[in-house]
């Protein structure tokens, strides 16, 4: 083999990991944060995440397009998401009860109206290729970036800016940080609160899209592995910042892709505890950044279990 | 604009401060009446103080001038003109503004987008240079100023307290209530902040009602005052027409003043020394250090300070809920590390600040929680099946004791009032042999009744030659009860002086800082 790297292999297929496996949690931890924001946790978004790949990639199937497909995905993650706001809204409901709820429910519906979707294929989301500069069919490989990942890295920068310089960015802070000042100023934080988890559980739904047209790129009932779940716990990891979020992400993506690169340049023992790196690699940092006696800086104050 | 809000009379409303005026204020809660037609009136430019004791109707008379409340009878002038508030959108735009007792500013955000949203015309995309250069502009014609980019978070309580003051006049607001606005600063903050609030009112830019119950903030800063007692207004007048003791009079009415318990006895051997210790606060950022506390037999130490300064800090290294980092708790000579055990052989009782949530399980019965500190003990020693007879017998007695007023001893006790739960705890750890005290907070939004009932059986169980360390921000509160006077401030203690020396102006400096 003329073009074996041999073990600068890993690196690569790291940075390519990080490329590729990032993007559904980078959708779904932007739509976290911005739940979280407002004040409210939606542990739902694992069901979003399953649901939006099954609708993304049914309506792909059905009309051949596959952009149709992340826009109905969007749409089923909001109508989602405006479901677990408005039963939160409700009082004396727990939000991380109602969640929960909703994230078996979404698996559930996906499983249901999705059994029928298993063999058909879709069509792909388009990719960029910027690996062509290099000769190295890995290099390029590698570097293929999906239009979706580009999109993701705008999202966060905009997500940050208008958190930081737009009105309604300002009154979501508000409303997650005080409800008592929230209140004084004449906003409705129920409101408020349902329209950040619908527009969370519509990013949630795109990272589902993802998953079913691209990476993996089939509908399968195993397909988001729990992604979903991962992607809420990289939120406090990120300390609730959209910038962050897209390097937790990539992070949690390049430690993804070490098991796999590893049994291919030929590791042939233990390189499958190596498939656990992204989950010990996250324990391990929450721990790290824990601290018994001092409350979680950045926290949004209204949030029930920094309360 | 909503459709409720009615000016009668077309001409514009005068410009700078508002005259407001309430004409027999009622409001009644089902057969309850909180507030019996009260009519006050407040001249433009003048500075109104509102006196009552907790309940008195205070907090109803301005929630119905806010709209907060729709008032089952009554009128109000604003500007000479009657004015029907239907919401407190309504009391804003006439130009009415409130500043709570507790802050309704947004911790995490700066002291720039506080202001920047609590306006109704924010726009959609905020162009951070200009409003800048206009918050800047703003600042210049203000008597005091606060940092435009520290989050709010990050500012001490007198300048929240500013900031907040600051934000009603950015809001083009001409006629402020301030509720009780002073509570959470120390005397000097307090005498610059409404020492600028008054000149406000000098130079006509804004009228004033304050509420308060410190008679020394009405005699120095307000024109007028006006006394409320259970819903009704029983006086008003010129303050400088006023003594403390017409006011206090009738603000208690016919109910006794507060007498200070008599003190006997003197200070005996040494029961609980803190020695070096550290702990991390709240934050996790800042340490408090106390390098030598020392409270004797039958004398009370009172550690005053502004909120915030590690007082907390100590209470909860002292009950066990936080871990020292470092030094040594003594009490008679041993090392006390604050397990039930040891609180129990030692003697050692607590009273926390928000017993309800420090030293109560909520939902618990009254009795039950009277019950923690001897459910599982017998004469003989442990025990393992309760005796429930044996329970409520006790619990029923320690109720009527300590008059405890409860729909049943059954009731949970997080349906009891305050003063209530107060003194359920009292009851529990006052009983039985008690020979260290910590107390923290033990009249914080309690009536006066409560108050005397409690400040009377701590110098009780002081002059029965129990040791009494007693942390409060109501710096009252210290100097009627100590023996010997401590300030903390940013997580030490700063100054200490014995009772007979104290000079509330020079604890008052320590609590700042300043000193």
């Amino acid at each position: 083999m003329e073009n074996d790297l041999g073990l600068w292999a890993v690196p690569l297929a790291v940075i390519g990991g990080a490329i590729r496996v990032s993007t559904p949690i980078l959708f779904v931890s932007l739509g976290e944060t911005l739940t979280e924001r407002s004040g409210r946790i939606n542990l739902g978004l694992e069901g979003t995440l399953v649901l939006g790949a099954m609708t993304g990639y049914a309506t792909a199937v059905m009309t051949g397009s596959p952009w149709a497909g992340v826009l109905v995905a969007a749409l089923a993650g909001a109508m989602f998401g405006l479901v677990h706001g408005l039963i939160c809204s409700m009082s004396r409901v727990n939000d991380i009860a109602i969640g929960i709820a909703m994230m078996l429910l979404g698996s559930g519906l996906a499983f249901y109206f999705g059994k029928p979707f298993i063999q058909p294929a879709a069509p792909d989301l388009p990719a960029i290729p910027l690996g062509g500069w290099s000769s190295l069919p890995q290099v390029q490989a590698a570097l293929t970036v999906n239009v979706l990942f580009v999109i993701g890295i705008a999202a966060a920068l905009a997500l940050a800016w208008a958190l930081r310089s737009t009105r309604p960015g300002l009154i979501l802070r508000v409303v997650g940080d005080s409800t008592d000042a929230a209140r004084a100023m004449g906003l409705n934080p129920a409101l408020i609160r349902t329209a950040a988890t619908a527009l969370g559980g519509a990013f949630a739904g795109v990272g589902g899209a993802y998953l079913s047209l691209y990476y993996p790129g089939s509908w399968n009932e195993g397909i988001s592995s729990g992604q979903g779940l991962m992607a809420v716990a990289l939120v406090i990891f990120a300390r609730w910042s959209p910038v962050n979020c897209l390097w937790a992400a990539l992070l949690f993506g390049g430690a993804g892709a070490l098991g796999p690169a590893l049994q291919s340049v030929g590791v042939t023992q233990g390189y499958y505890l190596f498939y656990a790196a992204p989950y010990v690699l996250t324990l391990g940092v929450l721990i790290a950044t824990s601290s018994p006696s001092r409350a979680l800086s950045g926290a949004p104050g209204e949030l029930s279990i920094t309360k | 604009m909503k459709p409720s809000l009615h000016i009668v009379g077309a001409e514009p409303m005068p410009e700078g401060a508002l005259a407001v005026e309430t004409l027999g204020m009622t409001m009644r809660f089902g057969s309850f009446t909180a507030l019996d037609n009260v009519s006050v009136k407040v001249p433009a430019g003048t500075f109104h103080a509102l006196l009552g004791e907790n309940g008195a109707g205070k907090s109803t008379l301005v929630k119905c001038m806010m709209g907060f409340y729709h008032a089952t009878a009554g009128q109000m002038l604003i500007g000479g003109r009657e004015a029907v508030i239907g919401d407190p959108r309504d009391a804003h735009s006439l130009g009415l503004g409130m500043v709570y007792q507790h802050f309704t500013l947004v911790p995490s955000l700066t002291v720039a987008e506080n202001l920047v949203i609590s306006r109704r015309d924010t726009p959609g995309i905020i162009d951070w240079p200009r409003e800048r250069k206009a918050l800047a502009e703003f600042m210049e014609y203000m008597p005091f100023r606060v940092p435009l980019d520290q989050p709010v978070m990050r500012l001490a309580a007198g300048e929240k307290q500013k900031l907040e003051i600051l934000k009603q006049l950015y809001l083009g607001r001409r006629f402020l209530i301030l509720d009780e606005p002073t509570s959470v600063l120390t005397p000097d903050e307090a005498d610059e902040v409404l020492g600028h609030v008054r000149a406000l009112c000098s130079a006509g830019t804004i009228s004033v009602m304050m509420i308060t119950h410190k008679f020394r903030e009405v005699t120095a800063f307000a024109d007028d005052v006006s006394v409320l007692r259970r819903g009704k207004l029983v006086g008003e007048g010129c303050v400088r027409d006023l003594s403390h003791g017409d006011m206090a009079a009738m603000m208690i009415g016919a109910e006794k003043p507060l007498v200070p318990a008599a003190r006997e006895g003197m200070a005996g051997a040494e029961v609980l020394r803190v020695r070096g210790v550290t702990a991390r606060d709240r934050s996790g950022l800042k340490e408090i250090t106390i390098d030598d506390l020392k409270v004797c037999a039958g004398e009370i130490v009172g550690i005053a300070g502004i909120s915030g300064n590690g007082q907390m800090e100590l209470m909860e290294v002292l009950t066990g809920q936080r871990a020292a980092s470092a030094g040594v708790v003594e009490v008679k000579g041993q090392p006390y590390r604050a397990t039930r055990d040891q609180s129990q052989a030692l003697a050692v009782r607590y009273l926390p600040e928000e017993p309800l949530k420090n030293a109560c399980a909520g939902r618990l019965s009254v009795v039950e929680n009277i019950a923690f500190r001897s459910f599982d003990r017998s004469e003989t020693g442990r025990r393992f099946w309760l005796s429930g007879a044996e329970m409520r017998k006790r619990g029923v007695d320690l109720i009527a004791a300590f008059k405890v007023r409860t729909a049943s001893p059954d009731a949970p006790i997080a349906s009891l009032s305050g003063g209530n739960v107060q003194r359920a705890v009292l009851a529990r750890e006052l009983t039985g042999k008690v020979d260290l005290l910590v107390i923290s907070n033990p009249c914080f939004g309690l009536d006066f009744s409560a108050v005397a009932d409690i400040r009377a059986r701590i110098v009780a169980a002081r002059n029965a030659g129990c040791a009494v360390l007693l942390m409060s921000e109501d710096l009252d509160e210290v100097m009627e009860l100590s023996d010997r006077i401590l300030v903390m401030s940013e997580g030490r203690i700063a100054y200490e002086v014995a009772a007979a020396h104290a000079d509330l102006a020079t604890i008052g400096h320590h609590m700042g800082g300043h000193a």
